[in-house]
């Protein structure tokens, strides 16, 4: 059974936990670095990327993730998951720095801009549902960056070999196939 | 097809703000503050509740000027009050694009009758709930989030204490029934029958549930997610405090290690006075915020 992290320091914990479960995975919570040890891959949920921040920084847990992610362990990030893997972050100082490409933060305007919608990932499926909450996109990707979606003209999911990240919330719905394809591909 | 405003839209916003702390505050400076603490959201507000209790009179939306002030300031989202029942207000704060209302009883209500119909806004509501028949009425009218009433601005957690156990215990009580005692159980609390169904089908409430209403100290937080509540709202708690860079920096990480007695030991030395607390039994029936709307 492969074994997957949770970064759960806050955020959307409860909703990846389950769809891990429900795709026969081991979710482990990860609030100190020990819960990092022994990991097949690390996810980093959707929540509020300022917070997560502070706790990283003052539970000493962001050099340890950073050296896992260079080490090629598998990350899969979330909205503000997302953020946090980002090499740049636009108008922030970078978290992680780990994934090649630049992201602009609360890139749709405030939460009456929030949306949802169906979108066609050809490497994965189609009419998969995205939920859109106060996202980030992907401004623009290194060399070698896959490019896995876009919505209106903007990179919302992107793979950089071991990392996978997205602007919007696979997790808040009831369609797995993105964590799926993280899990079989990836891991 | 790009919708907004969606059931899932709304309540998923409330999802990315589990485990974490929305604080107060009056203007800028102190969002910065509850920002740099590492606050999931700030709510503004003119006055903090232990104020509005001190200033007395009718308590209404804060000026958009100071809503306006916060959301210039933080990149975190920021929640605003309305009155129970304040159509306009609340038109107004959707208008002015706050991230969440809360439909709150720490201002003077509006209407002794009608709660707000949330489900008509693109933006999510949050409101406050003493038991399930509350919780589940305010849910039937489309709140995406909901927090416990507690005791406003009394620094006193006894009464968020009553409303997590009890809201808890009655969807206990409800996930463990049969299918057809439902619909007395619906009668009983006065809640809608579809909701109790749902609540049963997936075993909890369907919208997050934060404490709020007397959360003063590290441990009070963390005592709260240890009743199970989703995250924390502190109003009155951190800026009425000696030290509010330290008293929010420590409830922010006293909510996230809300089991680690250790680390809450650690973050609780030497945090200087908390906000002076209010006993309940002090407050005569008409001054207790809890008992407005129903």
């Amino acid at each position: 059974m492969k074994k997957i992290g949770i970064l759960a320091l806050q955020g959307a914990v409860r909703e990846h936990v389950q769809m891990l479960e429900a795709l026969s995975c081991e979710a482990v919570l990860v609030k100190h670095v020990k819960d990092l040890a022994e990991l097949d891959a690390l996810i980093l949920p959707g929540g509020e990327s300022t917070t997560m921040r502070k706790l990283l920084n003052r539970y000493e847990l962001l050099a340890p993730i950073s050296v896992l992610a260079q080490q090629g362990l598998p990350m899969f990030g979330t909205c503000a998951g997302l953020i946090l893997l980002a090499k740049e972050v636009i108008d922030y100082e970078p978290h992680l720095g780990v994934m090649d490409v630049v992201v602009a933060r609360n890139s749709y305007g405030r939460q009456v801009d929030s949306f949802e919608i169906k979108l066609d990932i050809p490497a994965i499926g189609d009419a998969i549902s995205a939920v859109f909450i106060r996202a980030p996109h992907i401004v623009s990707v290194g060399k070698g960056i896959e490019i896995l979606a876009q919505y209106d003209g903007k990179i919302v999911l992107a793979r950089d070999g071991h990392l996978l990240g997205c602007s919007f919330h696979p997790e808040l719905t009831t369609d797995s196939r993105i964590l799926e394809y993280f899990v079989t591909s990836m891991v | 097809m790009k919708q907004t405003g969606t059931e899932l839209v709304k309540r998923g916003m409330a999802e990315m703000q589990k485990g974490g702390v929305i604080m107060d505050v009056i203007n800028a400076e102190q969002a910065k503050i509850a920002e740099a603490a590492g606050a999931v959201a700030v709510m503004a507000l003119e006055r903090v509740p232990s104020d509005i209790r001190k200033a007395g009179g009718v308590a209404r939306m804060a000026d958009p000027r100071i809503v306006e002030e916060v959301m210039g300031a933080v990149s975190i989202p920021v929640m605003a009050k309305a009155r129970i029942g304040h159509i306009v207000e609340a038109r107004v704060l959707e208008a002015m694009g706050v991230d969440y209302i809360d439909e709150s009883e720490v201002l003077t209500p509006a209407d002794e009758e009608y709660h707000l119909l949330k489900s008509d806004y693109t933006v999510p509501f949050v409101c406050g709930c003493r038991d399930l028949g509350e919780a589940a009425r305010r849910i039937g009218e489309g709140a995406s989030m909901l927090r416990t009433k507690g005791e406003p601005g009394t620094g006193n957690i006894v009464e968020a204490v009553r409303h997590i156990r009890k809201v808890n215990a009655q969807v206990r009580k409800v996930v463990g029934m049969t299918e057809d005692e439902l619909m007395t159980e619906a009668k009983l609390l006065g809640a809608p029958f579809e909701l109790l169904r749902e609540i049963k089908r997936i075993g909890r409430l369907p919208v997050v549930n934060f404490a709020a209403g007397g959360v003063a100290t590290p441990a009070d937080a963390a005592l709260m997610m240890e009743l199970g509540a989703d995250g924390v709202f502190v109003g009155s708690g951190i800026f009425k405090s000696e030290n509010p860079e330290k008293f929010a920096r420590a409830i922010v990480e006293a909510t996230t290690h809300y089991k680690d007695y250790k680390i809450i030991a650690d973050i609780s030395k030497e945090l200087g006075v908390p906000m002076k607390g209010i006993d309940i039994a002090q407050l005569s029936l008409n001054e207790r915020m809890q008992e407005r709307g129903w």
